[in-house]
């Protein structure tokens, strides 16, 4: 059960021929896989392409009706692997994930399948998570389709071109005898858009008759001497089939007049991006007329040595739009140019920045710089372009930016994360600092404020192979964070068993929330949902112990704060060797909300007891010193001003967000902090004996209170 | 659909452009949804709509962004339309919050010439505010100046208690107010339209999206005011009908009026705290300081020892004990605080639960002062009662009980062990700031004012102690100095910087260089 259910997006996928599909671009691929008569579809979930995987999961009945295996890939390595598939068989298979970081995870089984190369279309669709908002480093694919010799397209970011990428991919593949890479960009996938949808197609060689008819080619294993061959083979019948192909077919695109002083190549995906800001320059229009010549490679690699040739031949400078590091492309361009003596100049990396975002205002001011250099005469006395640096500049504005706060990304509200990291700052506060190595997932958060902890991440499922050097004698031991997701990805492997077998002597804390919970609550093995589709509920626990770990400790409710504190404690001094392995296991509040709201709601209209919990502070006993912001971070828990004349800093204040989680009583338990947190267990529709008994209480109570306060000597209010 | 004239159009270009719209708001906010419904809009007027995001992990409770452009097609042919925002390209900016109102005039989304800012003015803190031990909110009013400065115009409002008030979200509001704006060429039924074909929570919606519409209408929101709360101090009375409260009245009255509010109000916290001759004390303490303040020239300073003294000698005498505690969680004020707070309907119980962890030093601080001693002098015998905390379900008798009786103890309050260190104390302090004030006034006052360190309870109670006590340690030798009084300041804020005292022991270590 994926963060959000997809049943409408799954209707789109139903679209025949001639009718309008208007969605995201991600979605479009997914419609564009099945219009394709795709078999089998692959992947591991990651931002931007996790649509795509949920989507197909919602679509089991439109996938059994078209014959096409969908598989929840346990990673990328698993994904790429099941495109062998395509090897020896005419069948169609796609695979997805989040590049660069999922290509790297990949590459192995890339690496073997492009050298054997590939008889039914295999495509690899990366969503290519760079610039604003990713979550990895920033490093380019690009160099993995050279290094592989497999085929790179990155169409025009609107829906039909990438839909019609997606199709040409697989002739591509086919024609080429190659893997194809179709790579789209965040901003791209997470598109709104619209294209003239296909009717889907049944493959027409299934996965079914391969099965029971194998066939097998030694020359296709990658052993010698056929891997030798197969080097030969790239170069000297695939990358021609590829060119002829890509030719032929004007997979690459050209735009504006055809004589011309000076033009652009731009990668397909940076094409909206010249044209608004040739418009800015007063030189093209909104509608795609352009006064300078484009050159849009919606192939990024190969480039076609001819096309380019004939596209500079003739020009005094052609400038290349190519986001990111190293300049593949433009210095791709120098060879050929300089191969066939053409003296067109090559700018590219000179007026615009080798690092960082491409984003408007940089390419605008990239192809002025260029204009400058080349073609002054067609700036003309155009305006200057928009921008923001009369406003930049302004003290007021100035003053404002050192006053609005950072919001970085962090846990949710209720998030069960957070009270394993506030028993670690707890243990830390009695033991000293210690070193703590980071993981992928949600938990990576606590390497920001406020918990602060988490030295390194050096990919998913690797926190505790990246401790695996601090396996020496010393008065503190290394601690390693990993997740569920990670720990399935590949962490059980290489990092659990990595420390078994090398007799790691550091703490592992496996935080498990039942979900691949960052990329949208995807189930993995350990899911504890039932899923008809696919085997859930194997315990990490039983995982760990089954490789060998002697040390385990689990809990099913990380908000036990106390607990996690005193376990964590008794991991860092035990006297056992080993790895000593906490698993602590709650569900990602994110998704137990959006399973469980609804019921409650349902079920206090239906007019059943519902208990609801919520936490609040008492502001009158809370001195605001913020303690337990500092134990918590919970968006809910906030602080307010208050009026009172004897508080100097604001009081803690709990919104109505709040989900009971528990988190913040536990840790002022755990912590010993002020006692102004209280649970409030709001009962709905309560039962005759519950008035009954709240009634007794209340006149108890209430004949108490006002004795009290009669007798008290105080100024009024 | 305004024209850009310039060569485009001496080429023979369409002059057209896109209507162009940011989306600010932090995960889970709805700005999605508002986006979604913006596309929808134009969609349904035949317009081309395109919009993007990057949600990802930012989508987990980040600042993110969301950015649309439309306009209509041309003789068949659809328009090219950014993926990203182009700095003073923006037409309207929608911020679901106000520093994210601030976060895209940074941006350069906010342009003079063309940008229409429409914002939420409530505020939504970051971790860098709440985790300070000192206020380190932002203040809203900057983002109001440089909204002035950056935005062609401003709709300023608080929209997320208007949401609150319909059972609908902020973005119902934002829409509202962009429909109010008219900043695109749609009807509001058109707008309305959208919300009704959404299907889920349309009367809620439609509610918020039409309350937001009549309130950006008004002149006010152009320039929203976003002052933050002040210190509500309670009027002098002429007199509280009981001879002993009067006395004490009487007495205020003979301090000079500028401390009158604060002396008040630190009576009447006293009164509360214990009686009114506990209150009478700390005005003999107020009485001997504003001698001593007037002796030293505090006519021209405004008193501002004793105004200091009236407030944090308050603070210091209501100290946080067992008792104050157990007092005020039971109190009727207390209860029904928690129905309002928690919005707690007639036809629902409300109960609580306090997490209590009473360690051997509070439990021996409420005991007369030489079974205290006792008590923490064997901690081996007495410790085993205190280990455990106390989840105190204090909405059953028998709990109620339990804090009504611990409550009930307020009698013998000045004889624990508890009181005896707090007074012990405040003698030191207030012993500190007198014998300074000859030689430097104003460093005695930071003496004073000093005593805002202290807040909390155990460990951070402890910390703050000891902070307290590192900053008056430097004021013997500051005294000495002209400047003193401003590295004392200077070293207060630094210790409300970081829980650790890091900023504190770095301006320690300079102040040490003088």
């Amino acid at each position: 059960m994926a963060e959000r259910s997809f049943a409408r997006e799954v209707q789109d996928l139903k679209l025949g021929d001639g009718d309008e599909f208007r969605g995201e671009g991600i979605l479009a691929i997914t419609k564009a896989l099945l219009q394709s008569g795709v078999s089998y579809v692959g992947g591991y979930q990651g931002a931007p392409i996790s649509h795509l995987m949920d989507v197909l999961a919602d679509a089991r009945d439109v996938l059994d009706e078209l014959g096409v295996h969908f598989e929840n890939s346990a990673s990328e390595a698993a994904a790429a692997a099941m495109l062998a598939a395509s090897v020896n068989y005419p069948i169609r298979g796609a695979v997805t994930f989040k590049s660069p970081v999922g290509i790297n995870v990949a590459s192995d089984a890339i690496a073997n399948l492009a050298s054997g190369g590939v008889t039914g279309g295999a495509l690899i669709i990366i969503g290519e998570d760079y610039g604003e908002g990713s979550s990895i480093m920033q490093e380019r694919s690009h160099p993995f389709a050279m290094k592989s010799q497999i085929w790179l397209l990155d169409p025009r970011p609107n829906l039909p071109s990438i839909v019609k990428a997606v199709e040409d991919g697989f002739e591509l593949s086919e024609a080429s005898h190659t893997p194809v890479m179709l790579e789209v960009r965040i901003r791209a996938c997470h598109v709104h858009g619209r294209f003239i949808a296909k009717s889907n197609r049944r493959p027409g060689f299934s996965l079914r008759q391969a099965l029971e008819n194998p066939r097998r080619d030694t020359e296709r294993v990658v052993l010698p001497p056929a891997s030798y061959l197969h080097e030969r083979e790239k170069i000297e019948q695939r990358w021609p089939a590829a060119v002829k192909f890509i030719k032929e077919r004007k997979l690459n695109e050209l735009f504006g007049p055809e004589k011309a002083d000076i033009g652009i190549i731009a990668q397909g995906g940076f094409y909206n991006s010249v044209m608004r800001s040739l418009q800015q320059l007063g030189l093209a229009d909104v509608y795609g007329e352009t006064a300078v010549p484009i050159y849009v490679l919606n192939v990024a690699y190969p480039l076609i040595d001819d096309e380019v040739a004939a596209f500079a031949a003739g020009k005094k400078a052609v400038l290349m739009v190519e986001e990111g590091q190293p300049e593949f492309i433009e210095q791709a361009l120098n060879t050929i140019l300089r191969r066939r003596d053409i003296q067109t100049k090559v700018c590219g990396k000179d007026v615009l920045p080798m690092a960082g975002e491409y984003t408007p205002a940089v390419v605008t001011k990239g192809i002025k710089a260029f204009l400058e250099l080349h073609a002054k005469d067609l700036l003309g006395n155009a305006p200057p372009p928009p921008d923001a640096a009369a406003v930049l500049v302004d003290p007021k504005v100035k003053t404002l930016a050192k006053t609005v706060p950072p919001r970085p990304p962090g846990f949710c509200v209720g998030c069960p994360e957070r009270p394993i990291f506030a028993a670690m700052k707890l243990v830390q506060q009695e033991l000293g600092p210690h070193q703590i190595a980071g993981d992928i997932g949600c938990h990576l958060f606590a390497c920001l404020p406020p918990f602060n902890i988490g030295a390194t991440t050096m990919g998913y499922g690797l926190g505790p192979a990246s401790s695996s050097a601090f396996n020496v004698e010393a008065d503190k031991r290394p601690i390693s964070v990993i997740g569920d997701g990670g720990f399935w990805h590949n962490g059980l492997s290489t990092s659990v068993g990595n420390a078994v077998y090398n007799k790691h002597d550091g703490v592992i804390i496996v935080v498990d929330n039942f979900y691949s919970a960052a990329t949208g609550g995807q189930d993995i093995m350990s899911s504890r949902a039932k899923n008809p589709a696919r085997s859930t509920n194997n315990a990490i626990v039983d995982a760990v112990k089954g490789i060998g770990v002697k040390w385990v400790r689990h809990t099913d409710r990380t908000y036990n704060v106390g607990w996690m504190r005193d376990t964590l404690r008794d991991a860092l001094t035990s006297k056992e060797g080993g790895p000593k392995v906490i698993v602590a296991s709650s569900e990602c509040m994110l998704n137990k909300q959006r399973r469980v709201r609804p019921q409650f709601q349902k079920s206090v209209r239906g007019g059943q007891r519902v208990v609801q919990e919520r936490f609040g502070v008492d502001e009158d006993v809370c001195t605001g010193d913020h303690a337990c912001i500092r134990l918590s971070g919970c968006p809910s828990l906030s602080v307010k001003e208050t009026d009172d004349p004897l508080k100097d800093d604001p009081v803690a204040a709990i919104d109505q967000n709040c989900v009971g989680c528990g988190n913040c009583g536990e840790v002022s338990e755990a912590a010993v902090l002020c006692p102004s947190f209280y649970r409030a267990d709001i009962i709905h529709n309560p039962t005759a004996l519950d008035r009954f008994i709240a009634a007794v209480r209340r006149a108890v109570i209430g004949f108490l209170q006002r004795r009290r306060e009669a007798r008290r000597v105080v100024f009024a209010d | 659909m305004n024209d850009q004239s310039g060569t485009g159009a001496r080429r023979g270009f369409t002059t057209e452009r896109p209507i162009c719209v940011a989306i600010l708001a932090m995960g889970g906010q709805g700005g999605g949804v508002l986006a979604d419904w913006i596309v929808a809009l134009a969609e349904a007027q035949g317009w081309h709509a395109q919009t993007t995001s990057v949600p990802g992990v930012a989508q987990r409770t980040g600042a993110t962004l969301y950015y649309l452009e439309m306009l209509p097609p041309k003789e068949g042919r659809a328009p090219i339309l950014s993926l990203m925002p182009a700095q003073g390209e923006v037409d309207v900016v929608l911020a679901a919050e106000l520093m994210e109102a601030g976060r895209s005039i940074l941006r350069g989304l906010v342009t003079p010439d063309r940008t229409t800012l429409i914002a939420s003015t409530h505020r939504l803190f970051a971790t860098a505010e709440k985790e300070k031990p000192g206020n380190a909110i932002a203040d809203p009013s900057v983002v109001v100046e440089a909204a002035g400065v950056a935005a062609k115009r401003v709709i300023g409002f608080d929209m997320e208690a208007l949401a609150n008030a319909s059972h609908s979200h902020i973005s119902a509001c934002l829409f509202g107010t962009l429909a109010a704006s008219k900043t695109l060429p749609f009807p509001r039924d058109a707008f309305e339209a959208v919300i009704k074909a959404g299907g889920r929570g349309v009367e809620p919606n439609l509610n918020a999206f039409r309350a937001a519409y009549e309130q950006a209408g008004q002149p006010a929101t152009a320039k929203p005011a976003v002052k933050r709360p002040g210190k509500r101090f309670a009027p002098l009375p002429a007199a509280a009908g009981r001879a002993d409260l009067d006395r004490l009245l009487v007495r205020i009255r003979e301090f000079p009026a500028p401390l009158h509010d604060m002396l008040f109000a630190g009576v009447k916290r006293l009164t509360d705290f214990q009686d009114p001759a506990y209150a009478a004390e700390y005005l003999d303490r107020i009485g001997t300081l504003h001698a001593l303040d007037r002796d030293n020239g505090g006519a021209a300073k405004s008193y501002a020892l004793a105004a200091a003294a009236a407030k944090y000698l308050a603070v210091a005498m209501a100290y946080d004990d067992v008792i104050r505690v157990a007092d005020l969680k039971t109190r009727t004020s207390r209860f029904e605080r928690v129905q309002r707070d928690n919005a707690v309907g007639d036809g629902q119980i409300v109960y609580t639960t306090e997490y209590m962890h009473p360690r051997l030093e509070e439990a021996a601080g409420t005991m007369p002062a030489p079974l205290g001693r006792f008590m923490e002098a064997h901690p081996r015998l007495f410790g085993v009662l205190f280990r455990k905390s106390r989840r105190v379900r204090s909405g059953t008798i028998r709990w109620f009980l339990v804090l009504y009786g611990l409550a009930a103890l307020k009698p013998i309050r000045r004889s624990t062990l508890r009181h005896r260190r707090e007074m012990a104390h405040i003698d030191k302090w207030l012993a500190l700031a007198q014998a300074s004030i000859a030689a430097n006034y104003d460093v005695a006052v930071e003496i004073v004012n000093a005593r805002r360190l202290i807040k909390g309870y155990s460990d951070t109670h402890a910390r703050g102690e000891s902070k307290f006590d590192r900053v008056i340690g430097a004021a013997p030798q500051l005294a000495a100095r002209a400047d003193g009084a401003d590295w004392m300041r200077r070293l207060r804020d630094a210790a409300l910087l970081d829980e650790g005292g890091i900023a504190l022991d770095g301006a320690l270590k300079t102040v040490s260089t003088l």
